[in-house]
C-alpha cells in the first residue's frame, strides 16, 4: 500500500491565501526537498547521467528503478558529492537543497553535505575493528563531537530509530561485524542516522539481504520518511512499489518518467516505463 | 542433424584425449607433491639445524654472570659476560624503531591511500624503497659512518640507530602499503558519507583495520635489523663498557658475537654461543611483546557508555 498523497500533495498547495504567483513559485521550490538541476556526470568521457532535472519531495520515499547501467546508483552518489570520489569522475550541474544550498557550488564543502546527506550501501560496512557503541558513535566522535551524555542519547535514539536497539542494547560492545548481515545493515542505518541528515540516501540497500531482513528494512522506511526524506535506489520493482511514495525511471543515463508511484506503476505514460515496469526487458 | 554429429564427434574426441590424460595427470600430482614436500624440507631443515645447533653449544654458557657482568680480561675461564652487549642491542634496536617505523608507516600510509596510482613521485618512491631493501648492510653502514661519525667526530648510538633505521624503513614502507590496500574500499566509503576528514578516515578508521598486519612489519624490520653487523661496526664500534651516552659508542649482541668469536679461546667461544641463542631470545621475546601490547587492545573494546 503507498500511500498517494501524503507530504508535498496535502493540498497546502492550494491554499487559497496564497494564490500570488511568485509566493506560489517559491513555497513550490521550498517544498522541493531536494531539487536536481540538469545534471550531468561523467567517468573519464562516458557519460554516465544526462541532463538530469528531477525534484524530491521532503517526507517521503523516492525509489529510483531501472535495469543495470542506466545511472541509477551514479544519480545518488551525486547527491551526497560522492561520485567525484572515484578516481576520474565528474559531474556537473545543480543539486538544490531546501531551495537554498546548491550543493555543487565552489563555495560548499563536499564534506559537510555528507553531514546532512546521509548514506547507506548495499552491502553492509560497519567499521571492523569498533564494537556496536563505537560504529554508531563513529560518525559523531570522529566530527569532534565530546559530550558524553549527548552521543549516548544520540546512540540510544539512532538504533531505535534504525528497529535495532532491543536486539543489541545489552551487547553494545559486542563487534560490529558479529551481527549478522540484517542487523549489519541496521547498524549501518542507525550509524548514518546518528549524523542527525535530512536526506538519506540507500543504494540497494536490501539486496545483499534475505526476504525477513529485507522486510524489516523496508519496515523502516515508511516510519524513517516521517522524519525524513528517503531516497532509494532499487533494483526490485516490487520492492519499489511496496516501499516509496513517489518512483523514477531512468533508462541509459536519461529520467525517463517520474511521479506518484501508483501512477508509474498503473498508468505509466511512456511506453518505454510500460516495458520496463511489466517485465518486458531488464 | 550434421552439426549434432560435429559437435557431439568434438565431444568424443575430448573426452577421449582427457581420458588418456588423466592418468598421466594423477601421476604428475603425486609428482609435484613430492616436489613440494621436499621443499618445504630444504627450507625447513638447515634452519632447525642451526636454531638446534646455536641451543647445543650455547645453552650451557647461559648463567646470571653471562647476563649481567660486563666483559672481563680476555682468556680468564671466568671472565664476565655480555650485559652491555644486550643493553646495547636493546638500545640501539629501540631508536632504530623510534625513527624507522613512524616514517616507514607514514610513507605506506602516503603510497596506499595519498597516492596509490602511477604518478610520477608515487612510483619513484616505490622504486626507492625497494632498491634500499636490497642494499647491503654494509653500504648502508659505510653511509652512517660518513654523515654521522665524521661529523660528529665519534662513533656513537645515533650513528648506530640512524643506520639500522634505514635498513628498516623500506622494510616497513612495503609491508604497511601492501596490509593497506587489502583493507576493502567499502570502509573508506562507510567513513566518507558519514563527512569524516580523510587523514582521520585514514589514522582512525583504515590504519587500525590493518593494524595488525602493520605491526607484524615492524616486528619482521626488528628481527631483521636486530642481527646486522656490518653497519655496526662502522658505525657503534662496540666496547666493554655499559651504555653512556647517545653520542659515545655502545655495544651490541651481534658485534660481541663476531668478537667473541674471532678471539682463539674457548671461553670466549662458548660465550660467543651464549651470545647467539641470548639474541635469538631477545628478538623473540621483543616480537612477542610487541604483539600482545598492540592487541590487548583488539577486541575486548570498552564501550564508552554508562
Amino acid at each position: 500500500m503507498t500511500p498517494e498523497n501524503e507530504g508535498f500533495l496535502d493540498g497546502s498547495l492550494l491554499n487559497p491565501s496564497s494564490k500570488k504567483g511568485n509566493d506560489l513559485h517559491l513555497k513550490q521550490e521550498q517544498r522541493h526537498k531536494v531539487s536536481i538541476k540538469n545534471l550531468d556526470a561523467w567517468f573519464g568521457t562516458k557519460q554516465a547521467l544526462k541532463n538530469i532535472n528531477l525534484d524530491i519531495k521532503p517526507n517521503a520515499a523516492t525509489a529510483i528503478i531501472g535495469p543495470s547501467g542506466c545511472g541509477k546508483t551514479t544519480l545518488i552518489r551525486c547527491l551526497n558529492r560522492m561520485h567525484e570520489m572515484t578516481p576520474g569522475a565528474t559531474a556537473k550541474g545543480h543539486i538544490i537543497i531546501d531551495g537554498d544550498v546548491d550543493i555543487y557550488d565552489k563555495s560548499v564543502d563536499p564534506v559537510i553535505i555528507k553531514r546532512r546527506i546521509g548514506m547507506v550501501f548495499q552491502k553492509p560496512n560497519p567499521f571492523p575493528t569498533m564494537s556496536i557503541y563505537d560504529n554508531v558513535s563513529a560518525g559523531l566522535k570522529l566530527n569532534g563531537v565530546k559530550d558524553k551524555r549527548l552521543i549516548n542519547d544520540i546512540v540510544k535514539e539512532s538504533l531505535e530509530g534504525a528497529a535495532l536497539w532491543d536486539e543489541v542494547k545489552d551487547e553494545l560492545d559486542k563487534p560490529g561485524i558479529g551481527l549478522s548481515g540484517g542487523q549489519q545493515q541496521r547498524l549501518c542505518i542507525a550509524r548514518a542516522l546518528a549524523m542527525q541528515p535530512e536526506v538519506l540516501l540507500m543504494d540497494e540497500p536490501t539486496s545483499a539481504l534475505d526476504p525477513i531482513a529485507s522486510s524489516k528494512i523496508e519496515e523502516l522506511v515508511h516510519v524513517l520518511k516521517k522524519e525524513l526524506t528517503i531516497i532509494t535506489v532499487t533494483h526490485n520493482m516490487l520492492q519499489a512499489a511496496r516501499v516509496s511514495d513517489y518512483t523514477a525511471f531512468m533508462y541509459l543515463g536519461e529520467l525517463i518518467e517520474y511521479g506518484s508511484t501508483s501512477q508509474i506503476f498503473k498508468t505509466p505514460q511512456k511506453e518505454l516505463t510500460e516495458r520496463y515496469i511489466s517485465g518486458k526487458f531488464g | 542433424m550434421h552439426e549434432n554429429e560435429q559437435i557431439s564427434g568434438n565431444r568424443r574426441k575430448i573426452q577421449d584425449i582427457m581420458l588418456r590424460h588423466s592418468s598421466k595427470r594423477r601421476l604428475m600430482d603425486k609428482i609435484v607433491s613430492a616436489l613440494a614436500v621436499v621443499g618445504v624440507l630444504a627450507a625447513i631443515v638447515p634452519l632447525a639445524s642451526i636454531l638446534l645447533e646455536v641451543i647445543k653449544n650455547g645453552a650451557s654458557a647461559i648463567t646470571i654472570e653471562l647476563v649481567t657482568q660486563p666483559p672481563g680480561a680476555m682468556a680468564s675461564a671466568t671472565s664476565g659476560g655480555i650485559a652491555p652487549a644486550i643493553q646495547g642491542t636493546l638500545i640501539v634496536i629501540g631508536l632504530a624503531t623510534l625513527i624507522g617505523a613512524p616514517v616507514g608507516i607514514l610513507t605506506g600510509i602516503f603510497l596506499s591511500e595519498f597516492a596509490p596510482g602511477n604518478g610520477l613521485f608515487p612510483s619513484a618512491v616505490r622504486l626507492f624503497s625497494d632498491v634500499l631493501i636490497g642494499l647491503p648492510s654494509v653500504v648502508i653502514g659505510i653511509v652512517g659512518y660518513l654523515t654521522i661519525v665524521l661529523t660528529t667526530g665519534s662513533f656513537s648510538v645515533l650513528a648506530g640507530a640512524f643506520s639500522l633505521s634505514i635498513i628498516m624503513i623500506p622494510i616497513v614502507v612495503r609491508i604497511t602499503e601492501e596490509t593497506l590496500k587489502i583493507v576493502p574500499n567499502s570502509i573508506r566509503e562507510a567513513g566518507q558519507s558519514l563527512g569524516i576528514a580523510k587523514w582521520k578516515i585514514t589514522l582512525f578508521i583504515v590504519l587500525k583495520s590493518a593494524k595488525s598486519g602493520v605491526i607484524t612489519g615492524i616486528v619482521l624490520a626488528i628481527s631483521r635489523i636486530a642481527g646486522e653487523t656490518a653497519p655496526l661496526i662502522m658505525t657503534i664500534l662496540g666496547t666493554s663498557l655499559f651504555f653512556s651516552s647517545f653520542t659515545n659508542p655502545v655495544d651490541a649482541l651481534p658485534l660481541r658475537i663476531w668478537r667473541l668469536a674471532s678471539q682463539p679461546y674457548d671461553s670466549a667461544h662458548s660465550q660467543g654461543w651464549g651470545a647467539a641463542l641470548i639474541l635469538i631470545i631477545v628478538v623473540m621475546i621483543l616480537s612477542m611483546a610487541l604483539r600482545l601490547l598492540t592487541q590487548r587492545k583488539g577486541f575486548k573494546v570498552k564501550a564508552s557508555h554508562v
